[in-house]
């Protein structure tokens, strides 16, 4: 196929990607940060400890988290089909994309505030301010630089995650190259989109670096 | 002194138990403490590491609350209050920590709005208190600038601006010079002492630094094992050790007694009859020793020995070698027992 018919579609597998990738990111990292500030905050001895509270979402980020999301995908048709109505298309697959997106970030967000000194918590405690309002002033800014940092990690991994749309017929940049660069042996086509995600990646991973390194000025 | 009203603080039989995990047993932090800690003093609670004295002033808080017993802040009693209830307790009591606890993500006047934003207050009266904080500390040019920029001794400094912030009653310092070098140190607690007497503050301190007790503290508890093992003024408690615990620290502060090993080398040195002689505020000064020598007709070298304040009483020895006739030196020794204590140690093996 000529580069005139392959450039609209092109366009159009990239908005796919664009749609399943901002609604991930929106939902799962929203998700993913009341998860992982549930996670912290529930581990025993941390502000809220609740053994039983903390042995449940930790044994659902560790079963989710490591099933590979092609398997993934299969496994939670049951749950598609029950929030959204059907198990292929676009919306199917963004739901499973944020379902996973959501335990991934999780545990990210978990890990960065533990890092966090305790003693800064205690201080917080000991002037009177309440749960909510430590993880608003306290856990959140304190440890914003590698959020923001673990949150472009997120971006790669979902735009990874949206390379295999194509087997729920979602589309996307991954299908692109499957269907017409290798089915059409056309590797040009491949690696126009291989460049432009490398790019894509580059493009968001130094504008993440940025926003760190300025939260990080103090 | 500020002079001491009521009880501010009371434990009653207070103890706290750590539940012990898979490796090891319960853990007795707290141990059944009883004790008051009056209004307007400076507090001190000394004790080796890991002697409870961190649980037990976040008892006061409620930064840990007690598994037996109570403990009852201002007439209120903690062991009654759940999590919600204690919040305004603890905004009413200010605490400073070893290592400044402060938000990395905030400027120095951040930091010391914090609590003021905890306790509501409106965005105008905030600034004007985080001014009269900072000037109170002395960090008025460092309002703007993260707690990154600052030494060890302006980050405590506005750990305690912070913690002075909405005005508390009670302030707890745990270990607040520990991080910090000899001169800081003297700085921090000048400003300490400033808070509890210009600011009627009742300060409690914990530390393992004799010094920090020696120099400040009206009154101290010796903790050891989760236990209150002696409490009184601190000169008395320091002059009159009756525990080992507080003896060991009296010797970590006051090196002034001769050791058996020291006491062999000035033997080498001095041929006459030596004694140690405790000087402090009831027994006299060294003017009484010279006194008393002068009496008899005795000769009297100080060869070794210190004195220091406790509580701004003089308090310490002194090591002398009594040179003259052998009868003079028995009587000015009889002499001195009289009005304080003495240690003989005779005179060298001819």
């Amino acid at each position: 196929m000529s580069w005139d018919m392959l450039t609209p579609l092109l366009w159009e597998a990239a908005g796919q990607t664009a749609y399943m990738v901002l609604i991930t990111l929106l939902v799962g990292g929203f998700l993913g940060l009341a998860l992982g500030l549930g996670l912290y905050l529930a581990r025993p001895g941390n502000l809220l400890g609740n053994r039983l509270v903390f042995a449940v979402l930790n044994l659902g980020v560790n079963v989710v988290r490591p099933v590979p999301f092609i398997i993934f995908l299969v496994a939670l048709g049951p749950l598609t089909r029950t929030v959204i109505g059907k198990t292929i298309g676009i919306e199917a697959f963004t739901f499973a994309m944020c379902f996973m997106a959501t335990f991934v970030f999780a545990r990210l967000v978990e890990q960065n505030l533990v890092s966090i000194d305790p003693g800064v918590v205690e201080a917080a405690r000991a002037m009177g301010a309440s749960p909510l309002r430590i993880v608003r002033t306290v856990l959140v800014p304190e440890a914003l630089a590698p959020l923001i940092l673990g949150y472009t990690f997120l971006f790669v991994g979902v735009l990874d995650m949206s390379a295999i749309g194509g087997y729920l017929g979602a589309g996307g940049l991954g299908d692109f190259a499957i269907v017409q660069g290798y089915r059409q042996y056309d590797w040009a086509v491949t690696a126009v989109v291989v460049v432009l995600i490398v790019l894509i990646v580059q493009a968001v991973q130094w504008l993440g670096n940025a926003l760190a390194r300025r939260a990080l000025r103090r | 002194m500020t002079t001491a009203t009521g009880s501010i603080v009371r434990f009653e039989g207070a103890s706290k138990v750590f539940p012990g995990n898979g490796r090891g047993g319960e853990v007795r932090a707290v141990d059944g403490v009883t004790l008051d800690i009056h209004e307007g003093e400076i507090f001190g609670v000394i004790g080796q590491s890991g002697a409870g004295k961190s649980t037990l002033v976040r008892l006061i808080n409620a930064l840990e609350r007690t598994t037996g017993g109570d403990v009852v802040v201002d007439g209120v009693s903690l062991g009654a209050l759940n999590e919600a209830r204690l919040r305004p307790v603890r905004a009413g009591i200010g605490m400073v920590f070893q290592q400044f606890n402060l938000l990395a993500s905030r400027t120095v006047a951040g930091n010391v709005a914090y609590p003021l934003e905890v306790a509501g207050w409106p965005r105008a009266r905030r600034d004007a208190r985080v001014t009269e904080l900072l000037d109170f500390v002395g960090l008025s040019e460092k309002a703007g600038v993260h707690p990154s920029a600052l030494s060890g001794g302006q980050k405590q400094r506005v750990g305690i601006a912070r913690a002075l912030a909405t005005n508390p009653r009670i302030l707890l310092a745990d270990e607040a010079t520990s991080a910090l070098d000899p001169e800081t140190t003297r700085g921090v607690l000048d400003l300490l002492q400033r808070v509890n007497r210009e600011l009627g503050v009742t300060v409690v301190v914990i530390t393992h630094e004799m010094d920090v007790v020696r120099s400040i503290c009206h009154r101290v508890a010796v903790m050891d094992s989760g236990r209150v093992v002696e409490v009184g003024e601190s000169y008395q408690v320091f002059s009159v050790p009756s525990h080992d615990v507080t003896r060991r620290f009296v010797a970590t502060a006051l090196r002034d007694r001769p050791s058996p090993e020291v006491l062999a080398r000035l033997r080498t040195r001095h041929a006459g009859h030596i004694v140690t002689v405790g000087v402090d505020e009831a027994a006299g000064s060294s003017a009484v020793l010279t006194r008393t020598l002068r009496e008899h007709g005795v000769d009297g070298t100080v060869v070794f020995g210190g004195i220091t304040e406790v509580a701004e009483r003089p308090y310490g020895s002194l090591t002398v070698e009594l040179v003259g006739d052998p009868a003079a030196v028995d009587a000015a020794v009889a002499a001195l027992r009289d009005v304080t204590w003495l240690d003989d140690h005779g005179r060298a093996a001819a």
